[in-house]
């Protein structure tokens, strides 16, 4: 049971990658820096499992982790959305 | 609650895949990141609420802190610094997965749960790739802002190391699965994946890295992947595959931007290339016919089409200001101005034309190679700002070259060429470009900014 579970997630994985390669070569050249920080900010989606960690209910090593995880995450998150966002708002046509 | 809670991750990972799609053109662009945002604070919010948190001063301890650097960064950065900015949020994305993993270890060891082997598989795996895109991205970093030599730095037997020290994290992580409790194993695989990413990329050149960059985000969206994979959350793994495939491309595209192999640029292969070829100048050498700022400008009041090929040199000289009020004044006069982009013209993907939207250059205005390059033989002037070897010629038939074959910019085609640079130096790859000694190429020595303003001013005065 256990391997069918992992063996749907690389079903899942593959899949992802295959609609990650159709939506990101018809990006256009002009927006390719935003777009590396736009998915960087994604890419910062393990601060859920960081959350997760920090906020177990005994103090242990596991949550020094999750918080050090969890800062790391949130500059990763915040910072790449805004960066794009700033970026996004000086693309104009006159 | 469990099934709210994964619907939810469902409807963000939509949100994140509409969000990139919406990246396909300038117009929504704005409008996908924010539903990209939108997703993750959902994700967040809904964790939030898991049974399993349940203290919550490290967590908002952790969002305080975060946010703020991570706003201060982004509101901060120059433009010009946005590589760096991207390599070190990579970094931060890479340590956190590879954190996380740690954190999942320590939890079910703690529980005395049975670990599966899946799990201790992934958890050896985002470890080691989550720790390589960490220090690999730092020294990333600090090649950006000049803080180590951008040089490339080789050290004896490079190559071996680098396998041993991968064969190395390979047999601990056979043992860490065979026997879980190796704790030691699993801080000697982070230790020596730490050490890897530092080795991986100091031997990559200061040119090359727009390059490492893009690797480097792909590899934080795998990191995300098998931290997915560690804690059974489709929603990391699907946002980390889009992330991975993303950063895959680029690294492709650059690569093929400068006609190398994605082995020739990791193992640092262009900088001695270049110095090999260094001295070797094929093509027309000799006198090469210079203008001043009063004939160019006659001679641009009497053109119907102009394209300018920005390079990072016009960033460096702080000019595309300047070269803005040049494309205003140039309209006004009724002539067709456009921009030439090269695939490598920034110091990553796309770099140069977010400088040149900063500087208001309208985005309609840009062209990327293929858009443009069959069109130079009808274009009057092409004005080359801070480039060098994307225009050089010798790429085209210059098979002694070592920029040979690399996708070049048709400048030389243009009735005429004019060429704004400090001197006759040469550029990155160090070889001389036949260009500046073309019969139809006019050199306008000047640092950029103050060149191209001094022309702007003569511009007006006709």
């Amino acid at each position: 049971m256990e391997n069918l579970d992992l063996l749907m997630q690389i079903y899942v994985f593959v899949l992802a990658i295959f609609v990650g390669f159709e939506l990101i070569t018809k990006v256009p050249p002009t927006l390719h820096t935003p777009l590396m920080s736009g998915s960087n900010a994604i890419s910062g989606i393990t601060i859920v499992g960081a959350l997760i960690s920090a906020g177990l209910e005994e103090f242990s090593v596991s949550t020094i982790l999750g918080l050090a995880a969890l800062i790391f995450a949130t500059i990763n998150v915040v910072g790449g959305y805004l960066v794009t966002d700033r970026m996004l708002k000086m693309f104009k046509k006159k | 609650m469990q099934i709210v809670s994964y619907l939810v991750y469902l409807i963000a990972s939509i949100l994140f895949i509409f969000g990139i799609k919406k990246l396909g053109s300038p117009k929504t662009a704005r409008q996908g990141n924010f539903l990209s945002s939108l997703g993750m604070f959902l994700a967040v919010v809904v964790t939030l609420l898991d049974q399993r948190v349940i203290s919550y001063e490290y967590i908002i301890l952790g969002i305080v802190v975060g946010s703020a650097i991570g706003s201060i960064l982004a509101l901060k950065v120059p433009m010009t610094g946005m590589p760096q900015m991207v390599g070190l949020l990579n970094g931060f994305g890479g340590g956190a997965s590879a954190l996380v993993a740690f954190a999942e270890y320590f939890k079910e060891a703690d529980l005395g749960i049975t670990f599966e082997i899946s799990t201790l598989i992934t958890i050896v795996l985002s470890i080691l790739i989550g720790s390589v895109t960490f220090t690999g991205s730092l020294i990333a970093f600090g090649k950006l802002q000049e803080l180590i030599t951008g040089k490339v730095i080789k050290y004896p037997l490079q190559n071996p190391i680098n396998i041993i020290l991968i064969l190395a994290v390979i047999v601990a992580g056979v043992f860490v699965v065979l026997d879980p409790t190796r704790i030691d194993l699993l801080y000697g695989i982070a230790g020596v994946s730490l050490l890897l990413g530092v080795l991986l990329v100091l031997p990559i050149g200061g040119a090359d890295m727009p390059v490492a960059v893009s690797l480097l985000n792909s590899y934080s969206g795998l990191a995300a992947s098998m931290t997915g994979f560690v804690l059974s959350n489709n929603m990391l793994i699907i946002a980390g595959a889009l992330v991975g495939a993303s950063g895959i491309i680029l690294t492709l595209i650059m690569c093929r931007g400068m006609n190398r192999s994605l082995m020739n640029v990791v193992l640092g292969g262009w900088e001695s290339a270049g110095g090999d070829g260094g001295g070797t100048s094929a093509g027309p050498q000799g006198d090469a016919k210079s203008v001043d700022a009063e004939e160019l400008a006659m001679i641009l009041d009497s053109v119907q089409s102009v394209v300018i090929v920005p390079g990072y040199g016009m960033a460096v000289a702080q000019a595309q200001h300047a070269v803005r009020d040049l494309t205003n004044i140039l309209e006004k006069k009724g002539i067709n101005v456009r921009f030439a982009i090269h695939p490598v013209a920034g110091r990553m993907p796309g770099h140069m034309n977010v400088l040149l939207a900063e500087a208001q250059v309208s985005y309609d205005k840009l062209f990327a190679l293929e858009d443009i390059n069959d069109d130079f033989p009808n274009v009057d002037v092409a004005i080359i700002v801070g480039a060098n070897d994307v225009v050089n010629p010798a790429a085209r038939h210059d098979k002694n070259s070592p920029i040979f074959g690399m996708p070049i910019l048709n400048v030389d085609y243009a009735k005429t060429v004019v060429v704004n640079k400090r001197s006759l130096n040469v550029g990155y790859a160090g070889i001389q470009n036949e260009l500046f000694f073309y019969p139809n190429t006019l050199m306008f020595f000047g640092s950029a900014k103050e060149a191209i303003t001094k022309l702007n001013n003569e511009l007006k005065e006709l």
